[in-house]
């Protein structure tokens, strides 16, 4: 289950008045059971001035492509689903005495086989068992749930702590063996000793069979009990404890399929109205149904489409305006929307057009063509929002991702890259040049590495930390604390 | 500058031969790193002579002529990249249902285009091909081929075919002994290694840069009966020339089959369930079928090892098309004719 390469393990450094702590024998323990983590602080420079000054925090070096990263409502737990069918969780360390300033950070608290390649025998194709979507549960007790899903079967898990074990059994010896029966003389109680911590992840249910196409999202809602599950054309509602049934609830399939122009990309519930939930399209809408007007929810409540620019219209009009993620703001008052080349934010009462939208890598439009050659047009970003729903951040190419803060024309370009995650090294807010001349520092168009794209990121429900997932490294970033 | 590559294809059973000629524009397509050509589709409009296309061959030529000829191009040779990225997603172990549809979207709105600037009517009417149903929606029938098996296509072999391939200058003085020595061999190989090596031909796109032009299709029929090509030698033959012809082979077998099949493509996708007996039984009655013609055939159209098939792939397959008493039969040749003329409307551009 090692799915982590060792890596070096640097020494904690500090910035200003912290002093160098030298690697104390428990720290050199806690590194050796995360092999590949290299701990240091980078000071960003702080270009935008509210809010987004960014240190590095932690980089876990991954054996398998990230396909997924979901915080927990509480933020303490960091789960990433990978291509290999494994979820990793990671948990934040509560804040330590000595570094008050420093929030904790995040060590490996979990990690488990979640989804296994199958083989379709009737299409005769196999079923990929990488995670599309993690989903978690809001915690109840002790105990930490999530739904993770590949292309075909949802799962839920449950993670649950032991750090005490029964002794003192009448019957057996503590080895195990057992104990004859004459020889026992006296009964006593078993009790509980504490042992070494053990995160146990067991399934607690299977939700299989349901989809005949492509799992792309799931979505817990409000209630609690039910949740969905969307796939290229079909949206389906379960209930947690029933895993044998779902009522389909949207389904966009039609009658011919020579006649299949359209396809579902994304869904989620809104976040308190448990009767609510949108679905965005390959054809850049999306559609708000409520639950409570019909069984079926075929046809929109409200639909959400921006007529096209015609002056910017071409053959990729149609692919790049097809959405990719689709989230609603915290407040349940906003969504926001990430197709090819921007982000828009939605006010939900309004539908003829977004109330912002945000360019992310407009110096790509001039490229479509070659972007749809080696396919990268296809690419499908996700976005998030941060826990005021002041600021949305999502990724680009290059290992860039982006922070746009809403209601303000400020925006941020960063880097997620190991040669500039180093000490002390200042990091400054990337450019890229579009056109023209090239100024100091930034980065043309062309020499951008298109291998190098961040679809993955996260943020932090309540504090400014966000997790952001490169092709083969997640990177959790804080921002800087004065 | 321009290469020309002349191929002779030549149908085995019947003895017929078509010559096809390729004139090969310089390089205008290229990848992501190229500096020269910024913009290239981003307008949908036709685009002036001053965009820079000083690359282009016909220098000479005055402005909106070149102008809306370079356009033509342009648009051509997105109409055969969204082609053959339709034919790969076949290739491909799981098929992306939202790539496939926006692929076959941006054909069909390519082909639209086409029909309103009247270059496909001109084309349809000079090749005597029917009006519009055969016109309707190239995507449909391109979309039509049913599921290559993906257990034969190793993800290696895959990758290994993605390198970049460029066009070859290649002469066939031989080329009708090659194709009865190919055809044979054909015939005797292995249909796992058949399927590979189609789909090791047709895998273009990819991740690195590759430069291909679709230049100018001219055929010469030497004889009124043309029938489906035979495979092309292995290994040294052009690479894109199968790809064209394999389109041709596809979409004739597949403008038999009309709407029916469309669901084939977004049918891989659906569990088939219930129709199982009916299917077995369609199989135990054509289980002792001569496997080695009937394969020569699916290999030939597309098509690929029978279990891949589904229920109406075999119902199709009962067709006099696809039996082995039918090769040779001339009026095999004859449909196929009228599907070559239709796959001609698909690949001439302007």
């Amino acid at each position: 289950l090692n799915a982590y390469q060792p890596a070096h393990s640097y020494s904690r450094c500090s910035e200003n008045n912290m002093s160098l702590r030298p690697q104390t024998p428990g720290m050199q323990e806690t590194l050796s059971k995360c092999p590949s983590r290299i701990v240091h602080f980078i000071v960003f420079e702080d270009c935008v001035r509210a809010v987004l000054t960014y240190i590095c925090v932690c980089v876990f070096l991954v054996a398998d492509i990230i396909s997924t990263v979901e915080f927990n409502h509480s933020g303490e737990l960091l789960a990433t689903g990978d291509k290999g069918g494994r979820v990793v969780i990671f948990q934040q360390e509560p804040e330590s005495k000595n570094s008050p300033q420093c929030r904790g950070e995040y060590n490996v608290y979990s990690t488990f086989q979640s989804h296994e390649p199958e083989f379709d025998y009737l299409k005769s194709l196999e079923i990929e068992e990488k995670i599309n979507k993690i989903c978690w549960l809001p915690q109840k007790n002790a105990a930490h749930f999530l739904l993770s899903t590949n292309d075909k079967t949802i799962k839920l898990w449950k993670i649950s702590e032991r750090d005490r074990r029964p002794e003192g059994y009448n019957l057996k010896e503590e080895d195990g063996t057992l104990r004859n029966p004459n020889s026992v003389t006296t009964l006593r109680v078993p009790i509980l000793q504490p042992m070494d911590l053990m995160v146990e992840a067991s399934p607690r249910r299977v939700f299989a069979n349901a989809h005949t196409y492509h799992i792309n999202s799931i979505s817990i809602n409000s209630d609690n009990e039910t949740y969905l599950s969307a796939d290229d054309l079909r949206i389906n509602l379960w209930n947690l404890e029933i895993t044998d049934r779902s009522f389909n609830i949207v389904d966009i399939k039609p009658g011919n399929m020579e006649e299949l122009t359209e396809v579902i990309t994304a869904s989620e519930f809104h976040p308190y109205q448990c009767s609510t939930f949108v679905y965005s399209s390959s054809k850049g809408s999306i559609r708000l149904c409520d639950m409570r007007a019909a069984a079926l929810c075929d046809r929109h409540c409200k639909l959400f489409e921006e007529q096209e620019d015609p002056s910017q219209r071409s053959f990729f009009s149609e692919i790049i305006s097809s959405i990719s993620d689709v989230k609603f703001s915290h407040s349940g008052r906003y969504m926001m929307t990430r197709d090819y080349l921007s982000v828009k934010i939605w006010d939900l009462n309004m539908e003829k057009h977004p109330v912002e939208t945000f360019q992310v890598h407009e110096y790509l439009r001039s490229k479509l063509c070659s972007l749809y050659e080696n396919d990268c047009i296809f690419d499908k970003f996700e976005c998030c929002w941060n826990g005021n729903d002041g600021v949305v951040m999502t990724g680009s190419y290059n290992n860039f991702f982006r922070m746009f803060e809403c209601g303000s024309r400020r925006d941020v370009t960063l880097e997620a890259s190991r040669e500039s995650s180093k000490p002390h090294m200042v990091l400054k807010p990337r450019k890229v040049c579009a056109g023209g001349k090239r100024k100091k520092d930034e980065i043309t168009v062309d020499s951008l590495d298109f291998s190098k794209k961040i679809l993955h990121t996260a943020w932090h429900p309540n504090d400014n930390v966000i997790a952001v997932a490169t092709t083969n490294n997640l990177y959790i970033f804080q921002d800087k604390v004065n | 500058m321009h290469l020309v590559v002349v191929v002779a294809v030549m149908c085995f059973p019947c003895s017929s031969c078509v010559f096809v000629t390729f004139r090969l524009l310089p390089l205008w397509l290229a990848g992501h790193r190229d500096r020269s050509r910024p913009a290239m589709f981003s307008k949908g409009t036709k685009r002036k002579f001053s965009d820079g296309e000083d690359e282009m061959p016909d220098d000479g030529l005055a402005g909106a002529k070149v102008a809306s000829s370079a356009y033509s191009l342009q648009r051509q040779s997105l109409l055969d990249m969204s082609l053959i990225k339709l034919q790969l997603c076949h290739m491909l172990v799981e098929p992306n249902l939202c790539r496939s549809v926006l692929i076959a979207n941006t054909v069909r709105q390519i082909q639209e285009e086409m029909t309103h600037d009247g270059s496909w009517q001109v084309v349809s009417d000079s090749l005597g091909v029917e009006g519009s149903p055969s016109e309707r929606l190239v995507a449909t029938e391109v979309l039509c081929r049913s599921p290559s098996p993906s257990s034969t296509l190793s993800e290696q072999e895959l990758e290994r075919d993605t390198e970049p391939r460029l066009y070859s200058l290649v002469s066939y003085d031989d080329s009708s002994c090659r194709e009865e020595e190919v055809v044979a061999e054909v015939i005797e190989d292995d249909n796992e290694a058949l399927c590979s090596e189609a789909a090791s031909n047709v895998c273009l796109s990819g991740t690195m840069s590759h430069c291909w032009e679709p230049g100018e299709l001219r055929v010469q029929q030497n004889n009124d009966d043309i029938c489906e090509d035979s495979r092309l030698g292995s290994g040294d033959e052009d690479v894109d020339v199968e790809e064209e012809d394999e389109d041709e082979e596809e979409e004739q077998e597949m403008s038999q089959k009309e709407s029916k099949t469309m669901g084939q493509v977004f049918g891989t996708f659906e569990i088939k369930n219930g129709s199982s007996g009916s299917e077995s039984a369609l199989e135990e009655l054509f289980s002792d079928v001569d496997a080695s013609y009937y394969d020569l055939d699916t290999m030939l159209t597309g098509m690929q090892s029978t279990p891949k098939i589904g229920p109406y792939d075999l119902l199709d397959n009962l067709g006099p098309s696809h039996g082995p008493t039918s090769i040779g039969s001339t009026a095999n040749c004859r449909s196929d004719l009228n599907e070559l003329d239709h796959i001609m409307e698909i690949i001439v551009g302007s």
